[in-house]
């Protein structure tokens, strides 16, 4: 929604925004917490508000949506761009100078992080229960383990307690939560929900219902520790394990694929590898903040009307911008050196005092902490690029001193 | 957090940068002299308000019948106390709506003498 308003915005004549649902948000109507828009509204709003903003923005704009369309096929070979899609009326082929991917992610599930066991009723993904509780008003179960401590599981661990459930724990594999610190402290803390860091789950039992998870403690290299296994005792399991781009589509039609974002490459313009058709949002990459999804929305068209109006591909010369030191991803991952670039990053580890640099260009930035579940945003001016002579830039994290 | 070292520890919640703040507390309770660990002026006010009063915005759910969803989510337009959460909650469920409800609809007014409002965060149609 952000960058089809942008791309009006900016002149565009015609934008469609084809959406799989009834009306388009994706999973902000079931967000009901606050925290949206901080940066890209300047107001903290819920995910429904927020949804809402931008849905009434779009549609004042001209942008002409087509909702309960589900995006089948991207078509791009030479010149055509376009897709094809499920509509109400049948099978349609949106034909299109060029194409923006803002499709989300989907959530990873039991299975994924190799967790064994029958298939009884009681186990969901976070944002399963999620959509259970918050819009359709029922409960999950009250008796919970939750699996994975990312920011949904965290939120939802809040709502089932609000809710009256009994929320035993979250179960994390790694030494740190997968969550921001502030939803660890507000949603666990606060309601006095213990976190076990460091501890796996392993074995999902009951055959007909949720009966108990079966957890082991883990060592640093995530090995499992004989003799520490016990039994918790639940009646539902929430899976929260992250999230995964939606790319089929660009994998499906030769997008070139960073398998550290798991989604398309893309360049500074957030091109992928098939020219005029872009990615951003958490179908670019995964965001802490839907305010840094809707910018990388609103970059992307920009980029798209740009090279709609000048009626020509991108003449740079693409360099790549390789991971230096405890770096896990970074986007994008081609730079001209002409632009100002914002790049989204994540560490490997958590460290502290140290300095996030581009050693090509001599720049640094002092960071305190840096974590992998809160992602490192910063930008270089097309100045301080000048100094960029042929070759890679890294990313790197380095020690202080 | 740990009252009797005279220090108080807590992860701020105003942002999601998560600064982690510390605290001395002085001779009175509840007094705050010293905060350390912020990076902006409002993490320092939370800080003093969270050791104070704590308080939170609260989320939820009301059933709304004959609507295209059967539930609209609401928030509080103010926090409250944050002791009173599980007890609001429970005034928020106990209510019933009529579709359409509209983002921005009070739902209740004066939620258990906290002086906050019950909004609607959503828009729910009448169902066809």
């Amino acid at each position: 929604m952000a960058a089809a308003s942008k791309a009006r915005e900016l002149g565009a004549l015609n934008v469609v925004l084809l959406d799989e649902k009834e009306e388009p948000g994706g999973v902000l109507p079931q967000c009901i917490h606050p925290g949206f828009g901080l940066h890209y509204l300047k107001e903290d709003l819920t995910g429904p508000e927020f949804a809402i903003r931008l849905y009434e923005r779009a549609g004042s704009l001209g942008v002409k949506a087509f909702n309960s369309t589900y995006a089948m096929e991207l078509l791009a070979h030479k010149g055509r761009r376009a897709v094809r899609a499920i509509t109400p009326g049948g099978i349609t082929e949106f034909r299109s100078k060029t194409v923006i991917f803002a499709t989300g992610a989907r959530e990873r599930n039991s299975f994924e992080i190799g967790i064994v066991g029958h298939r009884p009723a009681g186990v969901y993904t976070a944002g399963e229960a999620q959509t259970m509780m918050d819009l359709h008003g029922v409960m999950p179960g009250q008796g919970v383990v939750i699996i994975g401590s990312g920011d949904v599981g965290l939120i939802m661990a809040r709502r089932l307690a609000l809710q009256g459930a009994d929320v035993k724990a979250v179960v994390e594999m790694l030494p740190y939560s997968g969550g921001l610190a502030r939803n660890v402290q507000q949603c666990l803390f606060d309601f006095g929900i213990p976190l076990y860091l460091s501890y796996k789950a392993t074995k999902i039992l009951g055959k007909r219902r949720v009966k108990a998870v079966e957890i082991v403690k883990v060592g640093d290299r995530l090995e499992e520790k004989p003799g520490t296994e016990f039994e918790m005792k639940c009646d539902t399991v929430i899976v929260s394990a992250g999230l995964t781009p939606r790319v089929e589509l660009l994998e499906k039609a030769g997008a070139r694929i960073d398998p550290a974002t798991r989604s398309a490459a893309v360049n500074e313009l957030l091109e992928t590898s098939i020219p005029r058709v872009f990615a951003a949002g958490n179908a670019l990459t995964i965001n802490d903040l839907v305010d840094y999804a809707a910018m990388q929305g609103e970059a992307a068209a920009k980029s798209a009307v740009g090279l709609t109006q000048s009626q020509r591909l991108s003449s740079d010369r693409w360099r790549p911008v390789v991971k230096g030191r405890n770096i896990g991803l970074v986007v994008p991952q081609y730079v001209s050196g002409r632009r100002e670039v914002s790049f989204y990053g994540r560490v490997r580890q958590p460290e502290e005092n140290v300095y996030l640099k581009v050693p090509e260009i001599e720049v640094e930035f002092r960071q305190l902490r840096v974590k992998p579940p809160e992602m490192l945003t910063f930008t270089i001016t097309s100045k301080k690029f000048g100094k960029l002579k042929e070759g890679k830039i890294t990313v790197t994290v380095e020690p202080r001193g | 957090m740990n009252q009797e070292t005279g220090k108080l520890r807590m992860i701020c919640i105003v942002c999601p940068l998560g600064c982690e703040l510390e605290m001395e507390t002085g001779r009175e309770p509840k007094q705050i002299v010293n905060i350390k660990g912020s990076r902006c002026s409002k993490g320092k006010e939370y800080a003093a308000r969270e050791a104070a009063d704590p308080r939170r915005v609260l989320m939820a759910v009301v059933k709304v019948r004959d609507g295209n969803l059967p539930v609209v989510s609401v928030k509080t337009d103010e926090p409250i106390p944050k002791q009173m959460l599980l007890e609001a909650v429970r005034a928020i469920s106990k209510i019933e709506m009529e579709a359409p409800v509209k983002a921005g609809d009070i739902l209740i007014d004066n939620l258990l003498s906290t002086g906050a409002r019950v909004v609607a965060t959503n828009n729910v149609r009448k169902a066809d």
